[in-house]
């Protein structure tokens, strides 16, 4: 209440439904999960809790976070087809019902096997309208929305990490939009998320894969 | 934005303009596009309501459940025979709406308007009303911006969320857009949009939103029709010059205050109304395999 809305946030969006939470948030989480795996993935196992265990069949909910994994856009009418596509692709899949704890009711965690034996987790949650948050990335508490490009660390706690990605970033013209550091419990490594207004150039993410104590970086597309 | 009924009539009257050019304007400004621009957004909801509006008539569509199955088909075809009660155009209307549900239930693609659960209704008003008046493609559109404006001033004030406000409040809402918007193409006043839209809601004050098996299927596509045509005839009744005794933005308050006061059973939840029904528990324990 009290918010203005524009003529297309009352009539629009164009989407699949039955649900923006469970078809476009879905969709979106696949895609940012599937972005953050990266290639090469042979299996996907979603774990479903709250609403999304209880429901998902009835919603679609399923086929909705298949399809992103695939990545689909959120108004292709071809997302209940994704078990079919997938089949096709040789990509395996399963859906387990499970309990992640005190989490957002829309929540689902995917584990990606990789060909090469890795595996990879991610966690995020549909949290209304076509909205979703990203929570967890290779086990390291994480935060974004997947609505701009987003770099994501791994890295030493060490001083100065982030003066010096942030001025990779600001030399290059890279406006940041919101960034969060989050430090983990065990050893003494931490995570970075950035979320940036611009594409955020190759050369870049090059630079700050260089920098002492980063371990990883990654770039996550808007979804 | 135009955040109330009363300041979108003192617009219209200072400029003498319909309801849908007072908006266009406005949207021009707030979304710094050109008036092409525009109707070209527009144009493409348009094109996706009239799709969905027809599509589950001529394929067979089923949702995700199986809940919804040719219910569109089956108004359609005993309404193509002549001896329906409430005549061709409302069965036509019915059609519409029930079609853009299974569509959006089998996760086809469909325009929210307000909702997704809502978004028979204002596809099955305006192409009824156009097809009647033989309304061009371009006062359709104008139609749908009359309905973003009277939408936009529930959300404002109150809410289109039947999780916040109930059924009243999201095919309440859509019904009274599709009212406001079924004046202006059928040449209404300003006035007669805002009395129609405002008598839509009295009828439907107090719906509670009761999805079977919290699925948007059960009541939800009955709703959409039976809301078509609460606007269709709320624009009947303005037409004709019936006021609305309770202006339009008190009864928005109306609507969002008996909403508020609705216990959480009743708003989505499935835990009440049609959803705590015995065979409603039936249906969900077959879809889900579980309470
Ligand atoms: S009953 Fe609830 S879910 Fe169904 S249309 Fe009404 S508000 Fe939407």
């Amino acid at each position: 209440m009290n918010k203005n809305y524009s003529a297309f946030d009352i009539i629009g969006p164009v989407m699949i439904g039955p649900s923006s939470s469970h078809t476009a948030g879905a969709v979106r989480l696949g895609k940012a999960a599937a972005a953050i795996a990266g290639s090469d993935v042979e299996k996907v196992t979603f774990f479903l809790h709250g609403s999304f265990a209880k429901t998902y069949k009835g919603h679609g909910t399923d086929k909705a976070l298949l399809a992103g994994v695939l990545g689909m856009e959120t108004y292709d009418e071809n997302i209940k087809y994704s078990f079919r596509i997938a089949d096709e692709a040789n990509l395996k899949y399963e859906f387990v019902e499970t309990d992640l704890g005190d989490v957002h009711p829309n929540t689902v965690k995917f584990l990606f096997k990789k060909k090469n034996g890795d595996e990879l987790s991610v966690t995020g949650s549909s949290i209304g309208g076509g909205s979703i948050l990203i929570t967890e990335v290779e086990g390291e508490e994480v935060e974004f929305t997947g609505d701009f490009p987003t770099i994501i660390t791994s890295h030493y706690d060490r001083p100065g990490i982030i003066t010096q990605v942030t001025s990779i970033l600001s030399g290059m013209g890279v406006n940041i939009a919101f960034m969060k550091v989050f430090r983990t419990t065990r050893g003494d490594k931490a995570s970075m998320v950035v979320e940036t207004d611009s594409p955020v150039p190759k050369e870049a993410l090059d630079l700050i894969s260089k920098i002492d104590n980063i371990i990883k970086v990654k770039i996550i597309n808007p979804v | 934005m135009i955040t109330s009924g009363h300041e979108l009539l003192e617009l219209c009257e200072k400029e003498n303009k319909s309801i849908s050019e007072v908006v266009i304007e406005d949207q021009i400004k707030a979304l710094g596009l050109t008036r092409e621009e525009l109707f070209e957004k527009m144009r493409v909801n348009l094109n996706v309501m009239k799709r969905a509006a027809k599509l589950a008539v001529e394929e067979d569509i089923k949702s995700v459940s199986g809940l919804l199955d040719g219910d569109a088909k089956r108004i359609n075809e005993r309404n193509l025979k002549g001896d329906t009660i409430c005549g061709d155009r409302i069965n036509r209307a019915m059609t519409r709406a029930l079609s853009c549900l299974e569509v959006n239930s089998s996760m086809g693609r469909i325009v929210a308007a307000p909702t997704a659960g809502s978004c028979g209704i204002l596809p099955a008003v305006l192409i009824t009303v156009a097809e009647t008046n033989n309304s061009s493609e371009e006062n359709m559109i104008k139609a749908l911006f009359t309905a973003s404006a009277v939408g936009g001033i529930i959300a404002h004030n109150a809410t289109v969320s039947g999780a916040e406000g109930g059924c009243q409040a999201e095919c309440g809402s859509a019904s009274a857009m599709a009212a406001a918007a079924a004046v202006e193409l059928s040449h209404g006043s300003p006035e007669m949009s805002l009395d129609a839209a405002a008598i839509t809601l009295k009828c439907v004050l107090g719906l509670v939103c009761d999805p079977v098996a919290g699925l948007v299927e059960s009541p939800c596509a009955k709703r959409n029709a039976m809301g078509a045509v609460n606007a269709m005839a709320a624009a009947d009744m303005a037409l004709s010059g019936i006021k609305s005794i309770i202006p339009f933005d008190e009864m928005v308050m109306a609507m969002y205050k008996v909403g508020r006061s609705m216990p959480c059973e009743l708003k989505e939840t499935a835990l009440g109304g049609t959803a705590a029904t015995p065979t409603a528990i039936e249906i969900s324990k077959k879809i889900f395999g579980k309470d």
